[in-house]
């Protein structure tokens, strides 16, 4: 069992992190995107990661479930312990991986398919239903959990692009709670979307939460206020403050972290 | 220092006739490709209207027996069954879909490779490799299909016990795709590259494995794109001359058997055209009613496959 103790002080509360980031750096060719990153990411919680553009925060989401490799030029180095096991360990099944850290973009992307197919795709690939029924229970239910299934219910065989922007990012997450993930990461999953939209989203982040450990990317400081129970502050690829999200809003440590919320850099 | 408005004007004016010329100049360049298509067209049509003042239009488009040689004139009258262009168009069309079986599959592969498997370093050695094979000159592939394909085919036939004809549709075809296959796989790897990243993106997400992505992901949404794609590479088949002229038959036959020696509409043209002809007779006139359906033909899937191609691109900005 891992410990992790909230503002690296004497706070007596202890509780599991899910993921441990040791010493992180990322390079795209000569540039060092992320420098020397730590940061426990709690089970069942929230962590927002904030920051100025092009302060590596998109990076580090990019590191949990090896995206990044998709990028030829960018070279991780460090450990990431998903469970206490090194993602980058020459042993991973990196499609593994990703189906225990799923991902939901900035942009919803689903595909040009119905939106049951959309859903059934995740599950189909890594075999996780033995029959049709089984599949259409995991589809149903992931339309439930991800708020989706009362607006949809009766056209799951149109398709995916055809609904609202929030509709498509709904979709976009029931798809990825519909392989069973633990994490799931989203990369400012709300930008794209109206202030309703948003609210919607935000909403169900809330609820996902018992379920789902969840890192979040976002622009917006009061989204992160919001919805996070962590919140990592990243400033030209460094980490530059984490703590409970309350205190780092209210009483931030770091001069750069206050001059952020405050509005002053970003 | 201030100009007087007398020097400002002067300085405009020479300026204008400067500007005026250049324009001039550019415009009668533009014009010159435009007319001469324009005049290429209507001396098919017209040359092709009178060959079908003696021959019938019917006849040559739906007719199963090509002669050409064996014109008769009788009294001015119309000379029908000689000119039958089904044969070459059976040809044609046989020789052509050999070409698309080979560059077809070869070509989207090795498209799929460039943008999807190989790294920058690797697209930047096999992509110009590509374009080499795509400026070999079409008079090569066609001494490469005689000399070298086509004998090949034929000892491989016989030995498999299959009566295959020196200039068979197989050979010129074979060669053909492996001419068209840089064209397939530059016009597929610009569609694969317009499906958007975040789509593959979702597919990666999700845990699914590049070939699954590639397969359930990049080459549905690629789909119509790549049709067009074909429709292109099908054009350029269908036109396609010097390798045909080389490798393929020259006597009219009308089969579906790529074993057999087949002649194609290029073919004739040549053959009508070349040697002591007048130039008024139907066995030469016969040449602009085949250039001309050709035109049409081709002209209909390049407008076609391009129009795919660029609506599929579209889709997805």
């Amino acid at each position: 069992m891992v410990t992790y103790t909230v503002n690296e002080d004497n706070n007596p509360d202890t509780v599991k992190a899910k993921i441990i980031v040791d010493k992180v750096s990322v390079a795209y060719g000569d540039h060092l995107a992320l420098n020397d990153i730590a940061l426990d990411i709690i089970s069942n919680k929230v962590t927002a990661l904030i920051g100025p553009s092009g302060c590596g925060k998109t990076t580090f989401l990019r590191c949990i479930n090896r995206m990044n490799d998709l990028i030829g030029s960018c070279k991780v180095t460090g450990s990431i312990l998903l469970d206490g096991y090194d993602i980058y360990a020459p042993e991973v099944d990196v499609e593994v991986l990703r189906r225990k850290v799923g991902m939901v973009f900035q942009k919803p992307n689903p595909f040009p398919k119905s939106i049951y197919d959309n859903i059934a795709y995740g599950v189909k690939i890594h075999g996780l239903a033995s029959d049709k029924e089984e599949l259409d229970a995991i589809v149903e239910q992931s339309l439930v959990r991800a708020g989706l299934f009362e607006e949809v219910a009766d056209r799951l065989d149109v398709s995916g692009t055809s609904l609202s922007g929030g509709q498509q990012q709904r979709l976009c997450i029931a798809r990825a709670i519909a392989i069973s993930p633990d994490v799931i990461l989203m990369d400012e999953p709300c930008s794209a979307l109206d202030p309703i939209a948003t609210a919607k989203i935000e909403e169900l982040i809330h609820e996902l939460k018992e379920r789902y450990t969840i890192v979040i990317v976002t622009h917006s400081m009061q989204q992160a206020a919001r919805v996070s129970d962590y919140t990592a502050f990243f400033h030209e690829g460094d980490l530059v403050e984490k703590g409970e999200t309350s205190a780092l809003f209210t009483n931030p440590n770091d001069k750069r972290t206050e001059a952020y919320i405050t509005g002053r850099i970003g | 220092m201030t100009l007087s408005p007398l020097k400002m004007k002067r300085t405009h004016s020479v300026k204008n006739v400067i500007e005026g010329a250049i324009k001039a100049c550019l415009i009668a360049s533009s014009a010159i490709a435009v007319l001469v298509t324009v005049g290429i067209i209507f001396s098919l049509i017209i040359q092709s209207v009178r060959f079908f003042s003696e021959v019938s239009f019917f006849d040559f488009l739906f007719g199963i027996e090509w002669k050409p040689q064996s014109v008769t004139e009788i009294g001015g009258g119309k000379v029908s069954g000689v000119f039958g262009a089904v044969p070459l168009f059976v040809g044609t069309f046989l020789i052509s879909f050999i070409a698309l079986l080979v560059a077809g599959p070869f070509g989207i592969f090795s498209a799929i490779y460039l943008s999807e498997y190989a790294g920058d370093r690797k697209r930047a050695l096999i992509k110009p490799a590509l374009e080499i094979l795509a400026g070999v000159p079409t008079v090569v592939y066609g001494f490469f299909a005689a000399i070298v394909i086509a004998p090949n085919i034929r000892g491989l036939g016989s030995a498999l016990g299959f009566n295959v004809a020196a200039e068979a549709a197989i050979s010129a075809g074979i060669v053909m795709g492996v001419m068209i296959i840089p064209l397939v796989s530059s016009i597929v790897d610009d569609v694969i590259s317009a499906v958007p990243i975040s789509l593959k993106e979702g597919a990666i997400g999700l845990g699914a494995t590049r070939s699954e992505t590639v397969r359930h992901v990049i080459l549905p949404a690629a789909l119509p794109g790549i049709a067009g794609g074909m429709l292109l590479a099908a054009s350029r088949a269908v036109g396609e001359t010097m390798i045909v002229v080389m490798a393929a038959g020259l006597a009219a036959q009308l089969s579906f058997n790529p074993l057999e020696a087949v002649t194609t509409v290029t073919v004739q043209i040549v053959l009508a055209l070349t040697g002591d002809q007048e130039f008024d007779s139907a066995k030469t006139l016969v040449a602009f009613a085949l250039g001309l359906t050709l035109f049409i033909v081709t002209l209909t899937f390049n407008l076609l496959g391009n129009w795919i191609v660029n609506r599929y691109k579209e889709a997805y900005d």
